[in-house]
C-alpha cells in the first residue's frame, strides 16, 4: 500500500505541522553526512555527544568534526554520564504523521540513555519512514515489540510537565529539546539491521 | 488512614476544599481550558464513533480476560519475565516486597501508577525499611506532603507555585523562588540522583499487549524510562483490566486516552517493553557485545493485580467500569470536582469513576459519603473514554450501600410515602395549607432535611400551591380545547382544513411532582402553547400518575423507585396515547431511561412514548402546524409581533442536553420567538440542583449555582429559560437571594408570551 506522490507530501507536512507544535525543531537534509553535519553544529564547542549504535563509516565522519569542535563523542558506556550530555544523536525507525511522534527501538541501553540524559536530542529519520497514523502501522510495529527485550519508544516533543499550576515545563526528566532531522535518502541503515534480526529471530 | 467518616465530618471537609480560594481557581480554570483542548485534540475524528470502538474492545477484552492473562504469561515467560498474579492488594504488597528482598533492592524509584496508589503500595515498602521515591513530579510532591493524588494524571493540581517552593526549599535546604521553570530544575535534579542510586525501578502499565507479552506505559516527562532502564530491577504492576489482545488494540485505546485525559494528541512519551533489557550496571564489560547483552539482561517483574476486578468481571450491571482507561476526564468535566478538587472527591480514585471504583477496591465505609456527592448530570458519561454509564453506576452503588447497611431515616420515609400516591399527594396539600412542607427527602420540597442544614437559604424556595395542577386539569383541558377550536376556525379560512380523516394526536401529559404542586403555571402555558399550534390534538392528564421516580433513585430507594414506576406505567397504559409530554427535563429522561431498566419490557411503551415539550413543539408539532403558505406558522411567531424584544439565554437542563440529547430545539423555539438569543458560555454546565444533592451538599450545591449564574448574567440577558422545573427552583431562587439582574422562566412560559 504504496502512498501516492502527492498523499506523501501531505503526510509529511502533517508530520511536520503536528511534531511542531509539540515544540520538536524540524529540520531537513539531503544526506546522511548532511544531516550530522547539522546535528553537530547545534552542539557547543567543548561539549559531549553520545552517538551510539552507529556505523562504523559514520563515527569515520563525525569524529573529524568532533575532534575540530573540541566535541567529546561517547559510542558507548552512557551509564557513566548520567548526571548528563549535551546532546544524544539517534536514528529514528519510524515517524507517525498524526501526531508528529517519533519511534525509536532503543533495546539497546545505550541507545535508550542518549534520548534521555542529553539536553538535546536529536533525532535523524528518513523520510520515506514516515508513516500517516500510528493504527497503519500496527502490524509492523507489533513485529518491532514482539522480539523479547524489546524496548521501543514512542517520543512526541521534548519531555514535559504541567504538574504545578498546569503551567507547561520542558525538561522535566529527559532532554529539553527534540529536533528531527528528515533526510532524504532512501536507505535506512538501521531499519536494515532491524530487519536483519527479525530474519535472523 | 481515615476511620470511617461520617456524612457530617464529610461535609466538613467538603467546606473546607470549597473555603479553599486557590484551589478554587484553580480547578475552575482548568475545567474551562480542559474543555477546549479536547476539542482540539479531536479535531476532525468523530469522538463518538471512536468512544464506541474503545468501549468494544474494552469490553471485549473484559470478557476474554483469563484467556488473555494466560497468553502473556505464557509469552511473558519465555521472553524471561516473571509475571505473578495477585489477588489481593496484600498479596500485591507481599509479592513485590519480597522481590525487593530477593533482589537486595534497599531504594526504589517508582513512575506514577493509580494501582500503586490503590494498594497503598508506598507505605508496605517503607514498613519494610525500603526508601521509596516518586519520580512524576506531581506524584514526588504529594509524596513529600505526605499526601494521596488529587487528580489522575494531575496529582499536585490542587497545589500552588509557593506551595511547591515551601516545599522544595525544605528538601534543598536551600530557599526556593516560586518560579515554576526554576522548580522543575530542582526536581530533575534531585531525582535524577535518585534514579541513579536506586537498585529498583517500580512502574505501572497503560496496556498489556497479550500477543506480544509487552507492556505499554504512557507518560509526559519521560520519568518511566529512566525508571524501566536504570535500575538493575524492574516490578511492573498492572490490573488485569489493562488486558488487550494485541497492539492494534492498544493503539486504538491510545488514540483516546491523552486527548481525553490532557487534550493532548499524544503524551510525549510512550514506552513499550517486552521482556527484560538490556544493563549494564552490572559491571561485566569485558564481554564481546553479543555475549554482554546476553548476560546483563535487568530482572523484570509483572504484578497482576486482581483486587476484586474478577468478581466485576463477571457483575452484569458493574463489568463495565473495567472499561475505564484511567484518563482522569470524569473528573475534569464534574461540577462538584470543580469546585472541591480531588481529595474531597474520591478515595483514592477520583471523580465520578472512583465513586464507584472505591466501594469496590477499598470498601462501603470509603465510598459511602462519596457517592451521594453527585448532581447526576450525566456530564462524566458525556466525556467518558470508554463510555460507561457512570451516573447510573453511582446510584446503583448508592443502592447497594444502603442495601448493605441500612437505609437512612429520611430516604425510607421518601421511599415508603412516594411508595403510597394518595398518601404522597394528601401530605403535599397538608403541606401547602401549612405552608411548611414536611415531606422529608423529596429533592424539590426538600425543606425537611434542609432544617437541619444551615446554609439552605442559600436561595429563596417557592411554596407549595394551594390547588395542584391535577386539581386545575378539567379546567385547564375544557380551556385548551376552547384554544383549539377558535384556531382551526381561523385555519378553516384558509385552502387546507385540518384532514378530517386524520385522527387527532393522542397527548398525555406528564406533569411530574415540582410542576403539578409547585409550578402549576408552567405546565398551564405549556399546554395553551400546543393547544394554540392548531394541530388536532386531544389531550390526557392520567390521574393514577405520580412522582417519575428519580428523586428517590437518587436516594439509593431502588424498590421505591421501581414501585412508582411501575404505578405510573399503569397510569399511562390505558390511554393509547401517541405522546407523552412532559416539561420536566429529569422526569422525561427517567421515564425514558431509567424505567425500562428498573421495570423491565413493560416499561417499554410508555418509554417510547416519552417526549420533552421543547422536542414535541418544534419537531411534532411544528411539521405539522405548517400547513398553508398564508397560516401562521405557529403562535409563537405571533406572540412575537406584540412583545417587546428581551435579550433571551438558555441554560440546558443536563437531563435535556446529555440525557435526552435534545440541544437544539429549545434554542430554535426561543428563536422563533422573535427575541435575542444570546447563547451563554456554558448552557450545558449543571446548575447544582440535582435534587437531594442540593440537600445533602448545599454549600457545594450554592457555589455551583453561583458559577452557573455568573455565565448566564455574562450574556447580558433579561431573562434565563430553561426546561426543568428543578432548574427553575434553583435558578430561579438563586437569582431572587443574589439579586441578579435577569429572571429566570421555564421555555412554556417563554412560548406562551410572558417575558
Amino acid at each position: 500500500m504504496e502512498a501516492q506522490p502527492s498523499e506523501r507530501q501531505d503526510i509529511e507536512a502533517e508530520f511536520k505541522e503536528k511534531a511542531t507544535l509539540v515544540s520538536a525543531l524540524i529540520h531537513e537534509a539531503d544526506s546522511i553526512s548532511a544531516a550530522f553535519n547539522m546535528a553537530l553544529s547545534l552542539c557547543k564547542k567543548g561539549g559531549t555527544i553520545a552517538a551510539p549504535e552507529m556505523e562504523a563509516s559514520i563515527y569515520e565522519l563525525i569524529e573529524i568534526v568532533c575532534r575540530k569542535n573540541g566535541i567529546t563523542l561517547l559510542k558507548d558506556g552512557l551509564r557513566k554520564y548520567t548526571s548528563g550530555i549535551d546532546m544524544g544523536i539517534t536514528f529514528a525507525d519510524f515517524g507517525i504523521a498524526e501526531t508528529g511522534t517519533i519511534v525509536l527501538c532503543s533495546d539497546s541501553e545505550d541507545k535508550r540513555l542518549a534520548t534521555m540524559i542529553s539536553d538535546i536530542h536529536v533525532a535523524l529519520l528518513y523520510r520515506s519512514d514516515i508513516r500517516a497514523t500510528a493504527l497503519e502501522m500496527a502490524d509492523e510495529f507489533s513485529a518491532l515489540t514482539a522480539r523479547a527485550s524489546s524496548y521501543t519508544a514512542f517520543i512526541t516533543g521534548a519531555s514535559r510537565t504541567a504538574d504545578i499550576e498546569r503551567v507547561l515545563a520542558i525538561g522535566v526528566h529527559g532532554p529539553l529539546e527534540l529536533h528531527i532531522i528528515i533526510i532524504t535518502e532512501t536507505s535506512n541503515p538501521i531499519a536494515e539491521n532491524v530487519k536483519i534480526v527479525e530474519q535472523g529471530a | 488512614m481515615e476511620k470511617s467518616e461520617t456524612l457530617k465530618q464529610y461535609r466538613d471537609r467538603v467546606d473546607n476544599a470549597l473555603d479553599n480560594q486557590f484551589l478554587r481557581s484553580a480547578m475552575d480554570k482548568f475545567a474551562i481550558a480542559y474543555r477546549e483542548s479536547r476539542k482540539n485534540a479531536f479535531k476532525g475524528m468523530d469522538i463518538d464513533i471512536l468512544i464506541a470502538e474503545v468501549a468494544a474492545i474494552k469490553r471485549d477484552a473484559i470478557r476474554k480476560g483469563d484467556e488473555l492473562f494466560e497468553q502473556f504469561k505464557s509469552v511473558a515467560e519465555k521472553n524471561g519475565v516473571h509475571v505473578h498474579l495477585a489477588a489481593t492488594a496484600k498479596d500485591a504488597n507481599e509479592i513485590i516486597a519480597k522481590i525487593a528482598r530477593d533482589t537486595g533492592s534497599q531504594k526504589i524509584i517508582k513512575s506514577k501508577s493509580m494501582t500503586a496508589e490503590e494498594i497503598h503500595l508506598n507505605k508496605w515498602l517503607e514498613n519494610e525499611g525500603i526508601e521509596v521515591t516518586e519520580t512524576d513530579l506531581g506524584e514526588w510532591i504529594v509524596q513529600l506532603r505526605h499526601e494521596g493524588p488529587s487528580h489522575m494524571v494531575m496529582p499536585a493540581i490542587h497545589l500552588s507555585r509557593f506551595q511547591v517552593a515551601e516545599l522544595f526549599s525544605g528538601v534543598t535546604g536551600r530557599e526556593q523562588s516560586g518560579e515554576i521553570e526554576r522548580l522543575v530544575k530542582v526536581a530533575r535534579a534531585e531525582l535524577r540522583e535518585k534514579f541513579v542510586e536506586a537498585d529498583m525501578g517500580i512502574t505501572g502499565a497503560n496496556f498489556a499487549v497479550a500477543d506480544t507479552g509487552t507492556v505499554g506505559i504512557v507518560t509526559n516527562e519521560g520519568n518511566a524510562r529512566l525508571v524501566t532502564t536504570l535500575p538493575k530491577v524492574h516490578v511492573a504492576l498492572v490490573g488485569i483490566d489493562k488486558l488487550l489482545p494485541t497492539m492494534k488494540e492498544a493503539l486504538t485505546v491510545l488514540k483516546v486516552l491523552p486527548r481525553n485525559a490532557t487534550g493532548q494528541r499524544l503524551t510525549s512519551y510512550v514506552t513499550w517493553i517486552t521482556g527484560p533489557s538490556e544493563y549494564s550496571g552490572s559491571g561485566v564489560s569485558c564481554l564481546s557485545d553479543n555475549d554482554r547483552a546476553a548476560l546483563n539482561k535487568r530482572e523484570m517483574h509483572i504484578v497482576f493485580l486482581d483486587n476484586g476486578r474478577k468478581k466485576i468481571a463477571s457483575d452484569p450491571d458493574f463489568a463495565q467500569i473495567l472499561q475505564c482507561v484511567r484518563c482522569g476526564a470524569c473528573a475534569n468535566v464534574c461540577p462538584v470536582y470543580r469546585m472541591v478538587g480531588g481529595h474531597t472527591l474520591g478515595y483514592i480514585y477520583i471523580g465520578a469513576i472512583g465513586l464507584i471504583t472505591t466501594y469496590f477496591f477499598h470498601g462501603a465505609e470509603h465510598a459511602r459519603n462519596l457517592v451521594q456527592n453527585c448532581t447526576n448530570c450525566g456530564a462524566c458519561k458525556a466525556v467518558c473514554a470508554a463510555g460507561i454509564d457512570l451516573p447510573r453506576l453511582i446510584k446503583e452503588v448508592h443502592a447497594r450501600i444502603q442495601d448493605e447497611q441500612g437505609h437512612p431515616l429520611k430516604s425510607l420515609m421518601l421511599g415508603r410515602v412516594l411508595r403510597d400516591r394518595a398518601l404522597f399527594h394528601s401530605l403535599l396539600r397538608a403541606a401547602a395549607i401549612a405552608q411548611r412542607p414536611v415531606t422529608g427527602g423529596t429533592p424539590y420540597l426538600r425543606h425537611l432535611p434542609l432544617i437541619f442544614f444551615k446554609e439552605h437559604n442559600f436561595r429563596t424556595l417557592p411554596a407549595i400551591v394551594k390547588v395542584p395542577f391535577r386539581q386545575r386539569w378539567s379546567r385547564v383541558k375544557s380551556g385548551a380545547q376552547k384554544r383549539a377550536i377558535t384556531k382551526k376556525t381561523l385555519r378553516s379560512g384558509s385552502e387546507i382544513v385540518v384532514n378530517p380523516e386524520k385522527k387527532p394526536l393522542r397527548v398525555g401529559i406528564f406533569s411530574g411532582c415540582v410542576q403539578d404542586f409547585v409550578y402549576p403555571e408552567q405546565l398551564e402555558a405549556g399546554i395553551k402553547v400546543i393547544a394554540d399550534s392548531g394541530v388536532d390534538i386531544t389531550l390526557e392528564f392520567p390521574m393514577g400518575q405520580s412522582c417519575c421516580g428519580l428523586p428517590a433513585l437518587m436516594m439509593g430507594e431502588k424498590e421505591a423507585a421501581r414501585d412508582v414506576a411501575i404505578q405510573n406505567i399503569n397510569a399511562f397504559k390505558v390511554y393509547d396515547l401517541d405522546y407523552v409530554v412532559t416539561l420536566c427535563a429529569s422526569c422525561a429522561s427517567h421515564l425514558k431511561h431509567a424505567l425500562p431498566m428498573l421495570a423491565g419490557n413493560q416499561a417499554r411503551d410508555l418509554a417510547d412514548k416519552v417526549i420533552p415539550f421543547s422536542q414535541f413543539m418544534n419537531q411534532t408539532l411544528e411539521p405539522q402546524s405548517v400547513r398553508s403558505e398564508n397560516d401562521n406558522i405557529t403562535d409563537i411567531t405571533q406572540h412575537s409581533r406584540v412583545i417587546t424584544q428581551k435579550r433571551v439565554t438558555w441554560h440546558s437542563p443536563c437531563h435535556l442536553c446529555r440525557g435526552l440529547g435534545i440541544k437544539d430545539d429549545p434554542k430554535q423555539l426561543i428563536e422563533k420567538t422573535g427575541h435575542i438569543f444570546v447563547q451563554a458560555k456554558e448552557e450545558e454546565t449543571c446548575c447544582g440542583f440535582g435534587g437531594s444533592f442540593s440537600a445533602n451538599f448545599p454549600a457545594i450545591s450554592k457555589e455551583i449555582l453561583a458559577t452557573k449564574l455568573d455565565d448566564a448574567e455574562k450574556t447580558g440577558a433579561d431573562i434565563l429559560v430553561t426546561e426543568c422545573p428543578g432548574c427553575v427552583m434553583q435558578l430561579r431562587g438563586g437569582a431572587l437571594s443574589q439579586k441578579r439582574n435577569f429572571r429566570v422562566i421555564h421555555l412554556s412560559e417563554l412560548l406562551s408570551g410572558k417575558s
